[in-house]
């Protein structure tokens, strides 16, 4: 079912308003930083389109989840790989902005590799339900969704928005 | 997914519950320990040396037989995950005024502990304490009498994999004093588990156990012969107190036959690596030579001592998180 966008429309929306937001702040040579796993393929597009010289940084936000006393451990396929984010301009990138609580998880890690000079918030989809006061500074698109309706990336080649209904 | 005979260290859901012994467990379960520890391995190594994990779970080091090197990692391993400690050694608790282990136990839980530690002269003394916990507690096994030590094997595991990358080439030499050592049992287990093509035990005839063949290793008595090709060596401590047992003549006779020097590991693989789970008796099992050479490994198990134990303490304590919510 769609919808939805091209996908590479949406990437392209996305780069546009980083840059936007980016220029508008005198934010320069970002660093950005894409959430495992559906950030990270969203932010290996972004990184090439807006040609930032650094390696893209990756977070695993498994060990800063606020659901670990209710589900436990998650298995951990790819760690964290991040260089000293100190007096930086992080770009932080996710797929899907939904109840906040990744975007949660991720700052407060970012936060345990230094001091940056600032987090910028990118986002493919900005969806309803957010349940911690946690916003995007450039989307892909802003969805309005039930709270029985799911976005899910697929990837990373080719990369895929699908909506589910869950009950 | 496990044999069922061993409830006590895996739940219904297939997860660990308490770490106390490697036998029992499947590849895949240790597989998921190695992975888990990879992912932990870069936390040493941030500004902020801590992930907020186990925030608000307290973990007892309950310790009834002296340990600096493995007492330390625990408690760092439980620290860099957020947990508070409390180091309990026997020789300063009640137990030296006659409290059985069960009203220690007792009393630990009614202060709302959620992890034991437990490292015992006994055998089967982590067992113990596990079966008599409640539901609510995990106990990892920190060496008990000659049984086992779990996380030193899964520790030197994880420093053979990021050596040697895959198991099922390697040809192992454990050598020494197999007999007293619950580190070598552990590692044989971990190794057959993990598949590795050939494990040797390298020792002269007083220290190596009765049936040790069953477990799935060959015997060696001469050095040279046993290193002969070896992937990776490791050697174990030799205990001042066999020598009193007429088990040994002498440290310096032992030297002469099986400590381990350059020349000796000449038949070893040019890449070979060096392991010992310390602390290191120079000029007994190791020369200084092996153990300060470049072949040596032997601080880096010491680090990744840390990443294995925040990985198996944070699974334990997972486990039960996931069974109160009855998730599967």
């Amino acid at each position: 079912m769609s919808g939805l966008p091209d996908i590479d429309t949406l990437i392209g929306t996305l780069a546009g308003a980083l840059e936007k937001h980016l220029a508008h702040h005198a934010r320069e040579a970002p660093l950005m930083v894409g959430v495992h796993t559906g950030g990270v393929w969203v932010a290996r597009k972004l990184h090439t389109l807006l040609a930032i010289e650094e390696p893209l940084g990756t977070l695993n936000i498994n060990f800063y989840r606020d659901d670990f006393t209710r589900i436990g451990m998650h298995p951990m396929v790819t760690p964290s790989d991040l260089f000293s984010v100190d007096d930086r301009h992080v770009v932080l990138i996710d797929d899907v902005l939904h109840t906040g609580r990744t975007v949660r998880a991720a700052l407060n890690e970012i936060f345990d590799y230094g001091r940056p000079a600032s987090v910028t918030l990118g986002v493919l989809v900005e969806r309803s339900g957010r349940e911690i006061p946690i916003q995007a500074d450039a989307i892909g698109q802003h969805l309005s969704l039930t709270e029985h309706e799911y976005v899910k990336l697929s990837g990373p080649e080719p990369l895929a928005l699908e909506i589910t209904h869950k009950t | 997914m496990q044999s069922p005979g061993d409830t006590l260290q895996i739940d219904a859901h297939g997860r660990l519950k308490h770490f106390l012994s490697i036998e029992g467990l499947n590849r895949e379960l240790l597989v998921n320990i190695l992975d888990t520890a990879e992912s932990f391995a870069g936390v040493g190594e941030r500004a902020v040396k801590k992930v907020p994990l186990l925030r608000g779970k307290t973990i007892v080091n309950l310790f009834f037989e002296p340990s600096t090197r493995t007492r330390t990692t625990f408690e760092l391993a439980a620290k860099r995950l957020s947990a508070d400690v409390l180091n309990i050694s026997a020789t300063t608790s009640s137990t030296t005024k006659g409290e059985s282990l069960l009203d220690t136990l007792r009393t630990l839980e009614a202060m709302h502990c959620d992890m034991f530690i437990v490292r015992h002269a006994e055998s089967g003394a982590a067992h113990f304490i596990a079966r008599h916990a409640a539901p609510h507690i995990s106990v990892i096994n920190g060496g008990d009498g000659r049984h086992a030590h779990p996380t030193q094997a899964m520790l030197d595991m994880f420093t053979i994999r990021r050596q040697k990358g895959d198991f099922s080439s390697l040809k192992v030499a454990i050598v020494g004093d197999v007999a007293h050592s619950r580190v070598a049992r552990s590692q044989i287990h971990a190794l057959v588990t993990l598949g590795a093509a050939e494990v040797r035990i390298v020792a002269p005839r007083t220290l190596v156990p009765p049936g040790i063949q069953s477990m799935g290793v060959s015997v060696h008595h001469d050095l040279r012969s046993g290193l002969r090709d070896t992937d990776v060596v490791i050697l174990l401590r030799l205990q001042n107190e066999r020598m009193q047992g007429a088990l040994l003549p002498s440290s310096h006779e032992y030297f002469q036959y099986y400590g381990v020097t350059e020349e000796k590991l000449a038949t070893a693989a040019s890449d070979a690596i060096v392991m010992h789970p310390g602390p290191l008796n120079r000029g007994v099992e190791i020369d200084s030579d092996v153990a300060d050479g470049a072949r040596s490994v032997i601080l880096r198990q010491v680090s990744y001592g840390i990443a294995i134990r925040m990985a198996v303490m944070s699974m334990a304590i997972g486990s039960h998180a996931a069974a109160d919510r009855g998730d599967d």
